[in-house]
């Protein structure tokens, strides 16, 4: 569901037309805003919400009654090579673990971690879970209301043994997309790495065989066709694999 | 001064009343040409919670293709659940201008925020908000002039930032309250847009009757304060 894939290439036509949104590769230890006027207004939100809202509130969670349609955009099929994703290596890699029923798919988690790893699903599905009915916002207006059953993204870094120097966790994906968020989201009881939604294993088009669900921003931070975590103490706005170079707010709980 | 004297002189404004209302007029055109860019991303309106393409529309509003996309493939039914919820991929792109319209209506929503709190605890200690704008009879402006500016500036507008506020993720989590009081994150962002549509066409109707009753004039009382 994460949108921004939706219109990437029309987002670069815009690009090109909006000087204002033009941004140069950088890396610094916040948020970055380039001297951009339209990034500083996101800075802005987001260090407002850190500084005045109450840290790690739960969203509001609903009954099995309440869950509805659910669209899948942006990234339906990392095998399609129409799709703005498409990167021809991760949809060999992605074709040849869907036949292998994932089993050989593994989840790499490097960086600042005590022991880098690679968790099987089964690995991942016997450490604690988590199932909760939630409402994915997409930033394109629309709403809708799924549960989701993963492991809590803390547990995994825990196993993994985060250093104290973390501050960011970047999600890296077989449709090519890279994005991240901080470790106040990442540790976030209801920030889960999602294998299963509406009692059944998570569909290739809402991004098996694991996504992620950070339920406190938009739905383009929930994404999907997970690869492998890294964790960082410096932000990284991932080049053109992350949003901030396609004119998208990297902070997106407004 | 009698009233009748204080109604034919043009208004003079403190300078801070001439920085705030062309700031807030900045903003609050920036907040309607932005979130009319959001809205043509998915022009269509819901009641509650939730609302797709995929579930019915409370209203649907022909701007661009966008309203009534029909290029969806359907991938899951969930019988795993009672009420079977189906979920289906889109196929096509569709127009989306998201990435720079959202974040210049949040730019502008701040600039709108903090203007507008200047303006406020600056109206309330030289007391400008009671003596102009409170209805009332009498002063520079008529009842009904001082219905519409309270109506927008007290009401309308700060409803504007609590619908806009009902819809962000981090902020329903943090003070859910406001999902209630919305009823729904679909109907805060319905309310948002006839919202939109009231200020429109307050804003239509205060530049006519500006143009109407003396432009010039009206103009450099807000520019220059004489």
């Amino acid at each position: 569901m994460n949108k921004r894939f939706t219109t990437r290439r029309a987002v670069m036509k815009g690009l090109a037309s909006s000087a204002a949104i033009t941004l140069a590769g950088c890396s610094t230890t916040e948020p970055p805003t380039y001297g951009n006027v339209l990034r500083m207004g996101d800075w802005l939100t987001y260090n407002a919400h850190r500084l005045l809202l109450p840290r790690q509130s739960l969203a509001r969670e609903y009954d099995l009654r309440d869950i509805s349609a659910a669209p899948a955009i942006g990234t339906t099929d990392p095998t399609d090579p129409s799709q703005g994703g498409f990167m021809q290596e991760f949809a060999e890699d992605y074709a040849r673990l869907l036949n292998g029923g994932f089993a050989d798919w593994r989840l790499t988690v490097e960086g600042s971690v005590a022991k880098p790893s690679g968790f099987s699903l089964e690995d991942l599905k016997r450490m604690r879970s988590r199932t909760q009915i939630t409402r994915h916002a997409c930033e394109e207006g629309w709403s809708a209301i799924m549960e989701w059953t993963g492991v809590p993204l803390r547990a995994v870094l825990e196993a993994a043994g985060v250093l104290p120097d973390a501050r960011f966790v970047q999600f890296h994906c077989y449709d090519a997309f890279i994005d991240g968020i901080d470790m106040l989201d990442a540790l976030h009881p209801q920030t889960i790495l999602a294998y299963g939604m509406n009692g059944r294993e998570l569909p290739i088009a809402h991004g098996a065989p694991l996504r992620v669900r950070v339920e406190t921003q938009l739905g383009y931070k929930s994404m999907k066709f997970l690869r492998g975590l890294v964790v960082t103490s410096e932000f990284d706005d991932n080049g053109p694999y992350g949003q901030i170079q396609n004119g998208w707010s990297w902070y997106a709980g407004i | 001064m009698s009233n009748a004297i204080e109604s034919t002189v043009p208004q003079r404004h403190a300078l801070w009343v001439r920085v705030s209302h062309w700031v807030l007029a900045f903003s609050v055109f920036t907040l309607a040409y932005s979130g009319f860019y959001i809205l043509l991303v998915h022009p269509r309106l819901y009641w509650g919670e939730v609302g797709n393409d995929l579930t019915p529309a409370l209203l649907e509003l022909p701007l661009n293709d966008n309203h009534r996309p029909e290029a969806w493939q359907q991938t899951v039914t969930f019988d795993t659940l009672a009420n079977t919820p189906i979920s289906a991929s889109r196929t096509e792109d569709i127009f989306n201008a998201n990435g720079w319209a959202r974040s210049l209506h949040f730019l502008a929503g701040w600039i709108f925020v903090v203007a507008g709190a200047f303006y406020f605890a600056f109206g309330v200690v030289t007391r400008h908000l009671w003596r102009d704008l409170w209805p009332r009879r009498g002063g520079s402006y008529s009842l009904l002039q001082r219905c519409a500016y309270t109506g927008v500036a007290f009401v309308l507008l700060p409803f504007m930032v609590l619908a806009g506020l009902a819809m962000s993720p981090q902020v329903v989590a943090a003070f859910p309250i406001l999902l209630h009081v919305f009823g729904g994150h679909q109907s805060a962002r319905t309310l948002h847009f006839f919202g939109f549509v009231a200020i429109t066409a307050f804003a239509v109707g205060h530049v006519a009757m500006v143009v109407l009753t003396g432009f010039g004039r009206h103009m450099r009382a807000m520019i220059v304060g004489r």
